[in-house]
């Protein structure tokens, strides 16, 4: 064990850079295990607990960059630290201002780029709200990226940003399309009539991918993250943001997505809905009963799921049904060989979700469907199917987010094969700005390796993936969809219809029909 | 750049009310050259048996060497002693008076010494009326600003006391006085930035002064001897540019409750700073060491920690705060690339206020240098002011041995922050 | 106080201070963006915040028992 601390003072690095160049570096010849990591106490106490502390590294300020490792065989050390110090110095001169610099504040940013309106935050959330204020201060709309930001400071700056006239998109808002310019985890979609307002990330982007792949395009998609519509924030952002899209001369309709919201944030919201003249579509996720499509009224309809609310826009744009809301007969084809192939004792559903709020729509379309569906969250287990949002933060730690890593995914998924009571594996994957570059290839062979393993124990597994992308996304959706059903999954673009054919491949029947009766 | 007062009623708090006074007066400083004399005549408080040092203040047994060299030097040059150990003698007695220089509206480079009988540049600051003083710059070589004190040196003095200082002082008095600002602007826009670079500021202060110096009743050998030593010294407009930053920065320490920096200033052991809300307190902490290039022979063995009152000069926005106008200095002082020397002008901009409206940079459209030293924005964003310097050989003596970059230590200004919090929450 | 800038009139010009993901994503594209050098402040001295806070709250003539 040769245990080596190199320490760069006053470096300082962002957490997804940081993770990558540990990644590269335990690819490296001689190197059995590395971390570069910044010297805080929590850092180091993480260092030290792998057994990869020494007294350099212990002497580190937050302020200095640890790179500690090790090697295989001693004398390696200069190799490993001489590459390390390429790669961070690789790549600095691009997005800077004249001639290269980077301003070191967001005061010396507008010194360079003059013309700025947006801030785009993702700094460690002890310092995010901070960040946020001084953006505001400076006349700067916010899209806040960061999350673990105290309710309270959530609420004050969205006090601010009104008193100022201001956006503040966020906290833990990780998507915002605007004007065409993708921002986030964004993707690349047609501009067009349809504007939206979110506080979920993954819910907007499953939406306007299925609206681009059906010709339908965007004003603005503005996010207002998770916690707006909950009792203290009160829809502040999202009533803005209703109000921007009302008086946008581009948006047509207004599409609203958010999980259930507090009673008078949901008050707040209808009643703003209701004196607009634009038609809108509120999609709070999972809502039953008298919430649910019976409340449409007049100019405000209503519907509870991702896949029901972009159907609903196409119809009053007076679009057909497309492609994606059904299964075709190739899909219903394997969906039947695949449950006869199957014992009936052996199928409950494995979900591994990188989009929480696509986790969060399964999971109540199954317990719709009369699932026994626990999120893992439970106090006590809930038996039967298990839909997990690997993108929480108790998977992260350490980890980047499993929309941009699919290692944890990838080892959860041949876990689950060996599993003889799971029978299907759900999966999401979401392409676009920010995420993988090629998600296919890093999921296909885990897919095929899980089937090997069912098959080896006399099992059939079914992998049932939701691919939410839009045509003109980085990664070639088509190439993506190829790739993946080569691999043996059964590849949909609609979320729900995802969930309900898991559901269908678990009892060994029919897949149900949106809002819950069958069709074979 | 002066506010209305309804513009001042806008400011959000009294700091920035008092930060923007205050930058007003730096701004607006018209430094002019209006006398040279000996420093007794035109230096009141200057007392008996007193001498003055660059730095925040340090007794005789913490001088560094080049300092007690230079203290020895001048103790001899004003016949308080006759011989070098006579001087040290009496240095360590006690019996002599060491001040800092800037509690006496005086700045001076490198060991930075005054002594009354000493000509000084007498530089008024015509808006506000306030002075400031620098002595004359002995040139290179053996000089007591690196702490020689040999008969040369001491002979040299007495020439520029008795020869240079009365020639110029009559071609100044002559031509009026002699306006420093323009030809610092226009000395930026050749390549100065006025701290180890100044031969163009050189060049234009002695086609100013050389008519006038002609015209005098200097005899024709004394003409020669004084136009071969300016021609001879391309600092010698170093000192009068550190004069006319202490007049502005003076003139913005007059303003209550501002966090600018308003002196920056190195005693060769320890490096102070002053801070506009809190007057003449000094903040300090020990001299770090200049990373830079060494004249060949010498190396980071050989160098004294970073000394002298020139740091002045980046507290106004100049030296190294300017870089990036002047690429001659980039190599000299071992910036890297002419793009290192753009990065620490920009880096500055990250700590200053505002850029200074007269004194400008041309290849950067015209850009005003960053100007206005913030402690907050020094302690927030962890950018510590960079100061070109010469670097001393820790040798009293031995002369300079480089140059390079210093950096003004944090510590001062973490200090400084806790007692400006102190101050503001206890009144 | 500074001018407000409106969001929706045009592309926007971005800002972006943390992971430098989303600015390789809007450079690539073209659209224009500049990348802070983001470090804690203060170099994660907490202290040494606390103080500039502190500084700031002082001064404030409106912050009678603000915290």
């Amino acid at each position: 064990m040769t245990v080596k601390n190199h320490v760069l003072k006053n470096m300082y690095r962002d957490s997804v850079a940081l993770m990558r160049l540990s990644q590269e570096m335990e690819g490296l010849e001689n190197v059995a295990q590395a971390t570069a990591i910044m010297g805080t106490d929590n850092n180091k106490d993480l260092l030290a607990q792998a057994g990869l502390l020494a007294d350099s590294g212990k002497s580190a300020t937050p302020n200095d960059l640890i790179v500690a490792f090790d090697l295989t065989s001693p004398g390696q050390e200069e190799a490993v630290i001489t590459s390390v110090q390429q790669r961070l110095m690789s790549g600095r001169q691009r997005t800077g201002g004249g001639a290269g610099y980077r301003p070191r504040s967001m005061e010396g940013a507008l010194q360079t780029l003059p013309q700025a309106n947006l801030a785009m935050i993702s700094v460690p959330g002890e310092h995010a709200a901070r960040e946020a204020r001084k953006a505001l201060d400076l006349g700067l709309n916010v899209l806040l990226f960061s999350d673990n930001v105290p309710l309270e400071d959530e609420v004050g700056l969205k006090q601010q940003a009104i008193s100022l006239g201001l956006f503040m998109m966020g906290p833990d808002c990780g998507t915002a399309i605007i004007n065409g310019v993708p921002l986030g985890f964004a993707n690349a979609v047609p501009s067009g009539r349809v504007g939206l307002v979110s506080a979920s990330g993954s819910g907007l982007q499953q939406v306007i991918c299925l609206l681009a792949e059906s010709g339908e395009g965007i004003s603005h998609a503005l996010g207002v993250g998770g916690r707006d519509l909950s009792g203290e924030v009160n829809g502040a952002m999202m009533l803005e943001g209703l109000r921007a899209l009302g008086e946008d001369s581009a948006t047509e309709i207004i599409v609203l997505i958010s999980k259930p919201p507090a009673q008078s944030a949901r008050a707040r919201v209808l009643e703003a809905a209701s004196q607009c003249g634009k038609p809108y579509v509120i999609s709070f996720l999972g809502e039953q009963g008298e919430h649910g499509k019976r409340a449409s009224r007049g100019n405000v309809h209503m519907e509870n799921n991702l896949e029901g609310t972009a159907l609903r826009v196409l119809k009053l744009l007076g679009k057909e049904t497309p492609g994606w809301a059904s299964l075709d007969d190739k899909n219903r084809k394997r969906i039947e060989s695949i449950i006869a192939g199957s014992d009936p004792g052996h199928r409950s559903i494995r979900g591994l979700y990188s989009g929480g709020t696509l986790c969060y729509e399964s999971l109540f379309i199954l317990r719709d469907l009369g699932h026994l569906a626990g999120s893992g969250l439970e106090q006590e287990p809930v038996g039967g199917d298990l839909l997990i949002d690997m993108g929480d933060d108790r998977y992260t730690v350490g980890r980047p987010h499993p929309m941009i890593d699919f290692r944890s995914r990838c080892e959860a998924l041949v876990q689950a094969a060996a599993d003889p009571e799971v029978g299907v594996v759900l999966l999401d994957v979401i392409l676009g700005y920010g995420a993988h570059p090629d998600p296919a290839a890093e999921l296909s062979p885990a897919i095929l390796e899980a089937q090997k393993i069912a098959r080896n124990d006399g099992r059939r597994l079914a992998c049932v993936v939701a691919l939410c992308g839009s045509p003109d996304d980085p990664q070639d959706m088509d190439q993506q969809e190829k790739t993946l059903t080569h691999a043996g999954a059964l590849v949909v673009h609609s979320n729900a219809l995802a969930a309900r054919i898991a559901s269908a491949i678990s009892r060994g029947g029919a897949v149900p029909l949106p809002g819950g009766d069958t069709r074979g | 750049m002066i506010l209305t007062p309804k513009e001042l009623t806008e400011l959000r708090n009294t700091i920035e009310e008092a930060n923007q006074a205050a930058l007003s007066h730096m701004y607006n400083a018209d430094p002019v050259l209006i006398d040279v004399a000996p420093a007794s005549e035109v230096m009141p408080q200057l007392g008996e048996g007193m001498l003055l040092h660059a730095g925040p203040p340090v007794q005789w047994p913490a001088m560094c060497s080049p300092m007690q060299g230079a203290v020895v030097g001048a103790l001899r040059y004003q016949g308080w002693a006759g011989t070098g150990e006579e001087a040290a003698a009496l240095a360590s007695s006690g019996s002599v008076s060491l001040q800092p220089a800037h509690d006496f509206s005086a700045v001076g480079p490198m060991t930075g010494i005054f002594s009354p009988s000493m000509p000084v540049f007498v530089v008024e600051n015509r808006t506000l009326g306030n002075r400031s003083y620098c002595t004359i710059n002995e040139g290179l070589g053996k000089v007591m600003r690196f702490g020689a004190n040999d008969d040369s040196v001491i002979e040299r003095l007495r020439w520029i006391e008795k020869t240079l200082a009365p020639a110029l002082r009559e071609a100044v008095l002559r031509a009026g006085g002699v306006d420093l600002r323009p030809i610092m602007a226009q000395a930026l826009a050749m390549g100065d930035e006025m701290h180890q670079r100044n031969v163009a500021a050189t060049s234009l202060f002695f086609r100013a002064i050389a008519p006038h110096l002609v015209r005098g009743s200097s005899q024709q050998s004394s003409l020669s001897e004084v136009t071969d030593f300016l021609v001879g010294n391309d600092q010698f407009f170093l000192n009068l540019a550190m004069a006319a930053a202490k007049s502005a920065m003076d003139a913005a320490a007059s303003v209550n409750g501002s966090t600018l920096i308003t002196a920056m200033s190195r005693n060769g052991t320890n490096f102070g700073i002053r801070i506009g809300a809190l007057g003449n307190r000094w903040f300090t902490a020990p001299s770090l060491m200049p990373e830079g290039l060494y004249f060949p022979g010498f190396t980071s063995d050989n160098a004294n920690p970073d000394m002298g009152d020139s740091a002045i000069l980046e507290t106004l926005g100049l030296g190294a705060f300017a870089m990036a106008g002047s690429p001659a200095v980039v190599g000299f002082v071992g910036a890297g690339t002419y793009r290192d020397a753009l990065n620490y002008t920009q880096e500055m901009g990250e700590i200053t206020l505002g850029h200074h409206p007269h004194l400008s940079i041309p290849n950067l459209d015209y850009q005003g240098v960053p100007s206005g030293i913030d402690l907050r924005k020094v302690v927030e964003t962890g950018i510590s002011p960079a100061i070109n310097t010469g670097i001393a050989h820790k040798e009293a003596g031995a002369g300079q041995v480089g140059a390079g970059i210093a950096r003004a230590p944090l510590e001062c200004f973490h200090q400084g922050l806790e007692a400006l919090v102190n101050e503001m929450e206890s009144r | 106080m500074a001018e407000k800038r409106d969001l929706l009139g045009g592309p926007p010009a971005t800002i972006n201070v943390g992971l430098e993901v989303f600015a390789d994503t809007l450079q690539e594209l073209g659209f224009p963006v500049v990348q802070v050098d983001w470090r804690p402040p203060a170099g994660g001295d907490h202290r040494l915040t606390d103080l500039l806070s502190r500084l700031e709250r002082s001064s404030d003539p409106n912050a009678e028992g603000t915290n």
